[in-house]
Parts: C-alpha cells; structure tokens; sequence
C-alpha cells in the first residue's frame, strides 16, 4: 500500500511562471491561428490597410468624385487581378486604385427595373463625400473612393479607438461603406462591407441591412462625438420600394441634404465595381446635381463625356464590354498626340445620340481635349444616357411610381424567393 | 520444469561487478529462452522456506516486474506475455504465490501479497481467477490459521482492491471481502499485526464499500469498527483507521451527519493529545471536509439543477470549536521549519486547514480569528507573533473584500514594518502574508486595491530591502513582488504607476537571481519568475527601452551558461535549469516587444544573435532547455514572419527533434505549435520543409507512445501548414483526412461519464474543425475540388458533434465555421448536400441564439456563406 502522503502545498505562492508562459503562447498561437483564418474568411480585401497612410500628391480628389460612378479596372497591369495578399504589397497610387475598386457602385438608372416594389430597397443619398470607413487595431480610417485619405480617428467603432475592448482580436477588421456629409459633420452609413472580421461581400443586401441595423446600435457609433469617438455615425431610412416607400424615400425630411435616391436590390452581393443590381436616380426635387457641371461649377451649354481611346480609334465607355460612341482616325490622333488608353473630354453636340433597336447607333461628338488627370475611367454608358435624358426627356418619380403600381397589378403569383435572413 | 536459480539470484546481488554482469546475463538469457519456466523458477524459489532471504526477495521482485511496469506501452506487452502462458503453469505459480501467504517469512509474505495482486489485476477482470477470493476468505474464516497467514491475507485483499474495479467482482464477494476485512479489525478477536493489516486493507477497500454504505445497519457497522479501531492502543493501527476516516470523509461525504459528533470528539481529542502522525490525519479529515464542501459550494454557485448532492455545512456547525482547536495548533511551530521542505508538522497542517476552513465560510472565521490575531501579534514571543501573521494570512481567501478591506488597510502598515523582525520565521510568514494581499486584494482593474499612488513608493521600498533577507524570505517576497505586478496585467495606462520603479525592480531581481546563498535553485528560478511577470505586465509605451536594455543583459548570461564546466550530471541539470530560465525571460521579452508595432524592430534587429543563442543552447541538449527554448523560438517567429526563413536552415534538425520527442509530450507540444508559428511566419516558403514536418505529425498521429494531448495541437497543426501552403497540400490531403476520419470515430467512443475524456474529446472535435478550415481555406482559390470528396463526410461528423448535448462552446463555433468554410470553398458543389441535411438551420438558429457574440457572428457569415450556396 502507498503511503498516503497529506502534505499540502504550504505558505508557496502558487508560481508556475512555467504554465504560465505554456499557456500564454497557446493563447497567442489560437488567436494568431484565428486571424489567419479569419483573413483567409475574404476578410481582407483591407488587408491594404496595413499599409502605413502615405500622403500623395496625386492622391487629390476630383472636384465631385460624388457623381460619376467610373470605377472600372484598367486594362495595363490592372492591380485587380492581384490576390490581397499581394495587394497588400501595394503602394502609393496603386493601392489606392486598388482600394477604389473595393467599392460598390451604382449605375444610374436610365430604366425602371421589373419588380422595383417586390426586390429594391430605396433610400433618399446623402450628399458628401462616399467613403470607405475602416476600424481596426485601436484605430479607424476613411478613404474616398480614389484610395486617399480623408480622416483618420479615434471611434466606437469595433476596434476603433485605443480603448479596451474585451471582445475578439484587436485585429479584425469592420469596414462600413459610408457618405461624409460636411454640414453635420456625420457619417452615414450605407452599407456593411466586413464585421468584426467577418466579410459580408456574400451576403444579400437584405442580410447585411438586417446586420447593419442590428449590430451598429451596440456599438455606441451613434453616439455623439467624445474623446474617442471624433465622429457621429448615422444610419439613413431605408424603405421597400413600394409606393409608399419610394414617396417616404422621396419627399420625407432627413437630417441631411438628399442627393438622388439610390435603389439596391435586395439580393445581390456586396458586388465591388458597377453594378446593375444598384442604381442611383436623381431629379431636381431630390438633388442639387442633377446635370453634371464643369470644373468651375457651371452647367456646360452642351453636355460633356469622358471617353477612353482604345487602339483601334474607337471611344469607348468604361463598361465591360466596352460601348462604343465613335471613333478616332490616325490622322487626328497622331496630330494630337494621343494614343491608346487616354481619357478624353467630348460635348455631345447639336446632332445627339441616334438610337436603333434600343442600341446607340452614333453620337455627335465634339473633342475637347484631355480629361482631367485625376481621372482613372471613362464615363459609364449609364452615366451618359441618365445625363442625355436629364436634357432631353428625364425619367420622372411618376414613371417609377406608374412602374410600380403596374407591376402591383401583374403581381399574383406567390413570391418563390429563398428566405435566408431569419 | 522450474530450475535451480537460486545462485544466479545471489550472484546478481554481488557486490563484484563482473559476477553480477554475468549472472544477470544469465538471467536474462533465461528469460529470453523460456518465459514461463523462468515465472515458476522464481515462484518457486520465493515460495521455498529453506532458501535464503535474498534470493526469495529478488525472486519477488523479478516476478513483480515481469507482470507490471509504469510505462503503459511495456504494461501491456508484459500483460500479453503473461496471458500467452500455459494454463498449468499459471495454475502452478498461483499456487505457490498462495502458499507463500502462510510462509514465516514476513518478507515473503509481502511480496507474494504483491505479485498476487499484479496477477489479479489481470485476471480478474477477465474472470480467469475466480478461485482466488474464495481462497483468501478461507483463510480468514478458519480459526486454527495462524496470524502471520491472515496478515498477508488481509494484505493481499487490499492490494487486489487497489488494483481492480469493485465492478469486476459480484456483489456477494465485495460484501464477503469487506466482511473479512472489517472483522479483521476486530480487537477481541485478533493480533495487533492483524488489525493493523485489515485496517490498511479496508483503505483500499473503501471504495468498493458503495452498496454497503447505502445500507444503514452496514455503514453503522463499519463506522462503529473504524471509530473503535482509531482508539487502539497501538499508535500505527490508531493511524491507519484515521486514514480510512480521512478517506470516508470524501468518498461519503453525504452519509456523515449520523457520526460528526463522534468523529469532532475523535478528531478533536486526536489533535489536542495524540502523537503527530495521528494527530495530522485527524486534521486531514477536517481539511477533506472542507475539500469537499468548497466543491459543492463552486457546484452550486454554477448549476442550478435540482439533483445536487446535499450540502451539510459541517464546517459551519463546527466552527465555534473547529477554530480554536485549530488556531491552538499555530502555536506548534518548529524551529527552521521554512528552511526545510520535507517538514509537515501539526502547525503547517492546522495552518493549511485553516485557510480551508476560511475559503468554506467566509465572512463568519474573520470573529473567531481576529481576537487571536489582537492577542498575539505583539507578543515578545515570535511563535505568538508568527502564528497571529499565520493566522491573518489564512483567512484572506474566503471573506468578502468588504469584510477584510479595512483589516487590511489597518494591518498592512504593521505588516511592512514587521518585515524589520528580529524573528526570520515572522519575517517569512509576513512577507507570505503580503504577498497573498496582493494577490487577492489588489486588482485595479476591478476596481480593488490596497495599492495606492500614495503608498506603493513605501512598499516597493520594503520589498526591494527585504528581498536581500535570507533566502526563504527573499524567496516569498519575489512572490509578492509577482502578484503586486500581476494586478496590472492586461492593464493598459493603469500599470504605468509601475514605471518609475521598474529599473530598481529588475535590477534588484537580477543580483536576487545572482545570489549563491540560496542552496538549491528555487530563489534564482523565483527571481526569474518574477522578472517574467514585471516585464508582462509593465506598460510597455514608456517602458519599452528598459525592456529593450535587459534584453542584451539576459543573452548575456545566457551566453555565460554555455561556458560552465560540466563535470556531473548535476552540473548539467543545473546548467539546464538555469537556461530554462533565462530562455523563458527571453521568450517573454520576444512576446512583449513583439505586441506593438513601435516596438517589434527591436526584436527584428536582435533576432540574429537570440537564434543564434538559442542554436547554441539546443546544441547542449538538455531537454527542459530544449522546450523552453522552442518555446521562445515559437515567439521569435511569431515576431520576425518572413524573414524567420533565414534561420530554418540551421534550426530545422531541432524542430525533427523535437516533434520526434515521444518521451517529453510537453517538448514535442510545444515544437507543434512551433510549426504552426512558423507556417504563418514564412508563409509558402515553408513548403521546402512541408515532406519532412508532415511525416513527423503524422508519425505522432499513429504513436500510441505519444501523450494524447499532444495530438489536437497536431491537427490545428495541420490547418496552419494548409493555410500556408494552399494547394500544395493536396499530396497530404489523403493522409491527413484519414487521420481526422479516424479521430472523429475515436471521438464518438469517449466515455461520457468521465470528465477528463470529454475535455480531451472537445478538444480534438474542435481542432478536427480548425484542420479543415485551415485545409477548406487554403484550397479555396486553387483546387477546391480536392476536397469534394470528403465534404459528406465533414457534415456528417458536424451533425454528430451538433446532437451531442455536452459540447463544448469553443467546439459550436468551430464547427459553425467549418460549416461556413465548406461552403465558401466548394460553393454550389455543397447545394446537395446541406439540403440533405437540414440539421445545419437548426444548428444556425441555436447559435443565433447564443448568448456568445463569436458564435452569434461565426454563425451569421456561416449563414450568409449557405444561403449563396443555397439561391445558386
């Protein structure tokens, strides 16, 4: 029989500095493994964010980045081919192209969409600055769409102020898409991109409002500002497109300046570039600026396009495929000394865009000279049909209410969509 | 055909080493040649009356050691060995063993006893012995045997219960067993060596006494023989019963209200007048109790089922006198009993069961113990004065922090000052005493603290003096100077009140850990202890260049061990352990300098010369240093990524050792999560080394040597070198899912009674999962139809996991994710199947429930990741 042995640890402090440190590096190698993981979980189109902020000359807004939507990859070398983590490597200009396109962004509506009231949300745009707002590691960031910075600061934010915060790694990512509204100095936010790490670029818009919604309240980002919440975030009323939504959307008051009202259907994706399944509208009842202007804030007498060259002459749009609205001959370009992949400025002139089938047959265009530099991409061909229509024969708010009310009419047959947001 | 071996067994005890070669050789040539005949030579000889006691002791040994051995791989060999024998010489050896019982020779006796249990232990189970208990019973049962046979017979039963389960016998030999053993106990009836025997047996035997102790008139009875036997007048029977007491109070625990008057009146007298070794069981019994109702207490506070087993607040009830029989046992002390380690005398046990009795109740000791505390702290005797610091330091566990912060407030200027004491054992219990103040009162994030700005310029001052007391203080001071500094773990800004002291701190640590008064190592090894905690917990904005300076300071003693002179193997484990130390200073400096960005460069500009350190320590080979030093190197990489590609050339043969390490499982767990370190560090460029690692994780997979602990980390293990390698790992794939296929079977076999199985289930569950993620992730972009098929197979094993209503929380969001990841990778490829199985929604709605947001998130992106899969 083994002795039995009654002796008790005895006036020792309980050290086991050796435990200790065994489980201090498990600790870290699980959360390490976590992030890894959590990375890899598409987290991190933001990986780029690692980069230290770097200032650029370049790197100057457009006059109104706001209104054009141009995102569109380039054709040389494109920086959108590469994986994030090579992304990651990039810097100065490139990685802001590439942190451009990480955007969602919308065409203009130049037609009513079947099923606005049974598959859109609506909402009244904010006017500002569109933004990317990225919180991580004790710190937040916004970047315009061009990739540059626009403030950077402390906020309520998950991870986005140097506070304690108990919950998950200090470095993952929340990343909301937002519009900086100057007059009242808020973010509004628009849409959920990544929580918390986790990457919501696969989930319908339906899921991510829902996420939005509940999520952001916890956080206290709604708060006013304080010492480590420099900015407030807002939310904007987003409706169903139904008839009654849309009027809400339409003449209801916010707390900000409307620009337009954006519709996203509400199945797609978090889908980065132009994108049909989202599409912005605007009149004069619901935005200052409807009709572009020019560099000096003037509505030009004619109205004005940015066409990219490609190498066989052709101007083309920046979408893909590309739309073709004229050509170029030798002979002008070569006295001009333009070649292949520039951006340049046209007026539509006097003769105006002919239509056959419901296709651009030919447009009556004037060259200008070159685009600004700032620019990366030529207009979207919605972009220059919703101008065209502006001048000519707008899309009114009674079309899309008439669309609706239509659509209310044909609509009896029982809803098949998949139900995937509890 | 047994042979003569009795000279072999002499010669093998020769005090000349080449007789006892030989015949050790020859021994073993025997064995070799003939394993049976060689069990019934020794039976033979041990059982033989005429043979000298030398031989037959040897005998018994060799016997002993060929049925059973530590190590579990060798048990079993020995236990097939013996199996694989023929039945007649079974039957032979067994009859001598038996026969040996009745032998004259005491030695004989007892090692014949011992043998008989080894082989009971395997033939019991296995009903191949069913003679045996019936046999030894007769021997109790028959008047005329003499004493000296039913000794080794009670001896030889308690052994058997030792070793098997009472499950392996029917229930009418455990009552005929316990009937035995507790009649043996009976003092009319038989000899003191006798009851000394049965009362040893039924120790063993207790815990096959369940159905017994469920029946009143039995239970009556066997308390009625224990408390009886407990007043023999033989002190070492009197000991033995105690123990069966001490034993009964935490196997039935709930059937003692009937006896606690009689036992506080057995225990009490026991305390106050019986010879030492009695009196500490008594006090054991009293420390047992209060084991067990702490235990029920954390139960209760937790669960809120209906089914808990009763609380009978035995210490509450016994308190008024419990405390004062205790508090007297204070007064006890020896002198030098800090100094020395083996001592346990009544006032260390009064002192330790006191502190029990304090956690047991809380608020209602602080009364009882003050008044003594009062009476004595300021008596010119120092035994007064260190059993009143004893007494204060025992109850700081257990009262409420409202309770005990004015006490502490008011006491702990008294406390400083006594660290002046002429007395060295008041000097020690007072700095014990501080040190569990800060410990458990001093907490500045919650908001607690004895600790001010005012007053933590005097105390570090007490504690940087004191620490050059000799060294059983200095020892208990780096313990209070620890948790002092522990309170500002994790503290942000708050733990800047440490800065301006942090130089002296470390410099006064560092010629603590230089002192050579100390004996043996444990002063230096607290030092370093203690260093490792100030430096955690330092607030690294303004202490950074300190922390960057001691770093040049520990290589460099690092550097100074590998010069020492190794003579002896004590110099070598010495050399070991002080490398362990400074290895884990090391480590914890990587890991504190690598936690920001502002800070991480001053590791990168070190890192050549602490690998090129650590390279030198691998190459002396002493394993603790290995596993501290392939700790540190795990947070080296962590520190350096990529550029960690440069040292694998030279490090990759110690990272093959240590996954090959068998022997030491912390060493090759620790070289596993090194791997994975150092996949995320390099990235693909650990490709070059996957065929070689891979090989090793999988050898450690199918070792049956190797700690099972070890083998989660392995599969975790696997997603880290996945994740890295992308689809590189398609040429493992098929080792590695068979692996986890195997592991995931294993799983559904744990016992689910037994706690420790279940943790250890939930823990390779959960690490099934990450090994998937990991492999799902990295092939995601590439060829993720690597792993189509074996999707089936994951959402069958997730629907086990998710049925199974013990799982672990960490193991839901684990196997939530992989869920997710399954669906990310393989896409529309996985629509089949999750609509096959629909228990993934039901699985989603819980943890969209979970109260733990993780799980709440993991399963929302899971639901986003299907629900894509689902509308395509």
């Amino acid at each position: 029989m083994a002795p039995h042995d009654l002796r008790r640890p005895f006036k020792r402090p309980a050290i086991s500095d050796q435990q200790r440190r065994r489980e201090l590096s498990l600790q870290r190698q699980a959360q390490n493994r976590l992030d890894a993981q959590h990375h890899a979980r598409r987290l991190a189109s933001t990986l780029l964010f690692l980069q230290p902020p770097q200032s650029d000359p370049e790197a100057d807004p457009e006059p109104d980045p706001e209104i054009a939507p141009e995102a569109e990859p380039e054709q040389v070398t494109s920086p959108s081919e590469l994986d994030v983590r090579e992304a990651s490597k990039l810097k100065g200009a490139q990685a802001r192209k590439w942190f451009a396109r990480q955007l969602m962004l919308p065409e203009w509506m130049i037609d009513v969409p079947d099923q606005l009231a049974q598959d859109w949300y609506v909402f009244a745009r904010p006017s500002g600055k569109r933004c990317f707002v990225v919180s991580t590691n004790g710190t937040t960031v916004s970047r315009l769409r061009n990739g540059s910075m626009l403030h950077r600061f402390p906020s309520a934010l998950p991870n986005g102020a140097r506070t304690r915060d108990a919950s998950g790694s200090a470095q993952s990512y929340t990343i909301l898409d937002c519009i900086f509204h100057e007059a009242d100095q808020t973010y509004y936010v628009i849409d959920m991109v990544c929580w918390r790490g986790y990457s919501l670029h696969d989930c319908a818009a339906e899921f991510r409002f829902f996420w939005l919604n509940s999520k952001l309240v916890e956080t206290g980002a709604f708060d006013p500002p304080s010492q480590y919440h420099r900015y407030r975030f807002s939310l904007v009323p987003v409706y169903n497109c139904d008839q009654s939504g849309l009027s809400a959307a339409y003449t209801e008051p916010v707390p900000y300046v409307k620009d337009g009202l954006l519709f996203y259907n509400k199945h797609a994706h978090y889908q980065t570039g132009n994108t049909p399944l989202a599409l912005v509208w605007k009149d004069e009842n619901c935005s200052q600026y409807v009709i572009d202007t020019d560099s000096k804030g003037q509505v030009p007498s004619q109205q004005q396009v940015v066409l990219e060259l490609q190498d066989n002459g052709n101007l083309t749009t920046s979408d893909e495929p590309h739309v073709v609205f004229g050509c170029l001959d030798g002979d002008f370009m070569q006295k001009s000394g333009l070649c292949c992949g520039n951006l340049l400025r046209f007026a539509i002139s006097n003769g105006g865009l002919s239509f056959l089938d419901g296709k651009l047959e030919k447009a009556d265009l004037h060259y200008l000279g070159k685009s600004n530099r700032a620019r990366a991409f030529a207009d979207s061909y919605s972009k220059v049909m919703f101008q065209y229509m502006a001048r000519h024969s707008p899309l009114k708010v009674d079309d899309l209410l008439a669309s609706i009310n239509s659509s209310i009419e044909q609509e009896n047959k029982p809803s098949d969509d998949q139900e995937m947001v509890g | 055909m047994a042979m003569e071996i009795t000279q072999f067994l002499l010669s093998a005890q020769s005090p000349d080493a080449n007789v006892r070669t030989e015949a050790e050789t020859n021994l073993t040539r025997f064995q070799e040649q003939n394993l049976p005949s060689f069990l019934l030579s020794l039976s033979v000889e041990l059982a033989h009356n005429e043979k000298p006691i030398e031989s037959r002791r040897l005998a018994g040994i060799v016997l002993k050691n060929s049925l059973d051995a530590k190590d579990a791989a060798r048990k079993e060999h020995l236990v097939q060995q013996w199996m694989a024998i023929d039945i007649s010489i079974k039957s032979q050896i067994k009859d001598l063993l038996l026969r040996t019982l009745g032998s004259v020779a005491t030695e004989a006796r007892h090692t014949s006893a011992q043998v008989i249990a080894k082989i009971a232990s395997i033939e019991i189970p296995k009903k191949q012995w069913p003679e045996l208990i019936g046999c030894l019973l007769n021997n109790m049962t028959q008047q005329d045997k003499p004493a000296g046979l039913k000794q080794a017979t009670l001896e030889t039963l308690g052994y058997v219960c030792e070793e098997i389960s009472h499950e392996d016998l029917v229930q009418d030999e455990v009552n005929a067993v316990l009937t035995a053993v507790v009649q043996g106990m009976n003092l009319a009836e038989h000899s003191s060596e006798v009851r000394l025997a049965a009362a040893r047996a039924l120790y063993n035997a207790l815990d096959f006494a369940q159905t017994n102790f469920e029946n009143e008139m039995e239970r009556n009875y066997i308390m009625k023989m224990v408390c009886e036997t407990a007043i023999s007048k033989e002190v070492e029977i009197r000991q033995a019963a105690f123990e069966c007491l001490v034993s009964i109070a935490s196997t039935y625990y709930e059937k003692l209200e009937p006896y606690m008057q009689a036992l506080f009146e057995l225990t009490s007298n026991a305390v106050k007048g019986d010879e030492e070794a009695v009196s500490l069981q008594a006090i054991e019994f009293w420390s047992s109790i209060c084991d067990e109702e702490i235990e029920l207490q954390e139960y209760e506070s937790t669960e809120s089922g209906d089914s808990e087993p009763p609380h009978s607040r035995f210490i509450e009830k016994a308190l008024s006198s419990l405390v004062p029989m205790l508090l007297e046992t204070l007064l006890k002390q020896e002198e030098d009993q800090d100094q020395d380690d083996s001592i346990w005398n009544l006032s260390m046990a009064g002192g330790t069961c006191l502190g029990l009795v304090s956690r047991t109740v809380g608020d209602a000791i602080v009364p009882l113990v003050m008044p003594f505390v009062e009476a004595n702290i300021l008596k010119p005797e120092w035994r007064c004065r260190e059993a009143a610091t004893y007494a204060f330091g025992s109850i700081l566990e257990g009262p409420s922090i409202d309770k005990l912060s004015p006490l502490v407030h008011a006491g702990l200027d008294f406390l400083l000052k006594a660290m002046k004491d002429e007395n060295n054992h008041v000097r020690d219990t007072t700095a014990w005493t501080l040190s569990r103040i800060f410990e458990l009162l001093h907490s500045p994030a919650g908001g607690i603290s004895v600790i001010s700005s005012e007053n933590i310029q005097q105390i570090l001052g007490v504690l940087l003096e004191s620490i050059n007391d000799t060294p059983n203080v200095a020892e208990k001071i780096c313990g209070a100077i620890y948790y002092l500094c522990q309170g500002y773990f994790e503290a942000g800004q708050a733990s800047s009140v440490l800065t301006p002291f942090l130089t002296d701190i470390i410099t006064q640590l560092i010629r603590t850990a230089d002192r050579t008064d100390g004996g043996d190592s444990k002063l230096r090894s607290s030092a370093y202890e203690t260093l490792n905690e100030v430096v955690r917990c330092s607030y690294i904005v303004d202490t950074s260049p300190i922390i960057e300076q001691l770093l040049p300071v520990i290589m460099n003693k690092l550097g100074q061990t590998l010069e020492l002179q190794i003579v002896s193997s004590d110099d070598r484990e010495k050399q070991g352990d002080l490398q362990a130390s400074l290895c884990g200073v090391i480590q914890v400096i990587i890991q504190k300098l690598s936690s920001t960005d502002e800070t991480r460069p001053i590791i990168l500009r070190a890192s050549d010369q602490i690998m090129a350190l650590f390279l030198r320590v691998f190459a002396c080979r002493s394993s603790t240093v290995h596993e501290e030093a392939m700790l540190a190197i795990g947070s080296l990489a962590y520190a350096c990524g990529p550029k960690f590609e440069n040292y694998m050339g030279e490090f990759y043969r110690y990272l093959e050792m240590g996954l090959q390490n068998f022997e030491e499982y912390q060493v090759c767990s620790i070289t596993v999560g090194v791997v994975g370190d150092i996949s995320r560090a390099l990235d693909d460029k650990v490709l070059q080394f996957c065929d070689g690692i891979m090989k090793h994780l999988l050898n450690d997979l199918g070792s049956n040597e190797l700690h099972r602990s070890v083998k989660p980390h392995i599969f975790s293990c696997f997603g880290d070198i996945a994740l890295a390698i992308g689809e590189h790992f398609e040429r493992y794939v098929l080792y590695v899912v068979q692996a986890m296929q195997q592991a995931a079977a294993v799983c559904a076999q744990l016992d689910a009674n037994d706690e420790e199985l279940m943790e250890y289930g939930n823990q390779l569950r959960r690490s099934i999962f990450e090994a998937y993620s990991g492999i799902l992730q990295g092939f995601k972009d590439s060829k993720p139809e690597v792993m189509l098929p074996y999707a089936s197979h994951l959402l069958q094993f997730i629907e086990v996991v998710f049925l199974d209503r013990q799982r672990d929380e960490s193991v839901t969001k684990a196997a939530v994710a992989v869920m997710g990841d399954l669906a990310d990778a393989l896409g529309p490829n996985t629509k089949l199947l999750f609509r096959d199985r629909a228990f993934y929604i039901e699985f989603l709605g819980e943890c969209l429930q979970s109260d733990d947001e993780s799980i709440k998130e993991t399963a929302t992106w899971t639901q986003g990741m299907i629900g894509r899969v689902m509308v395509s």
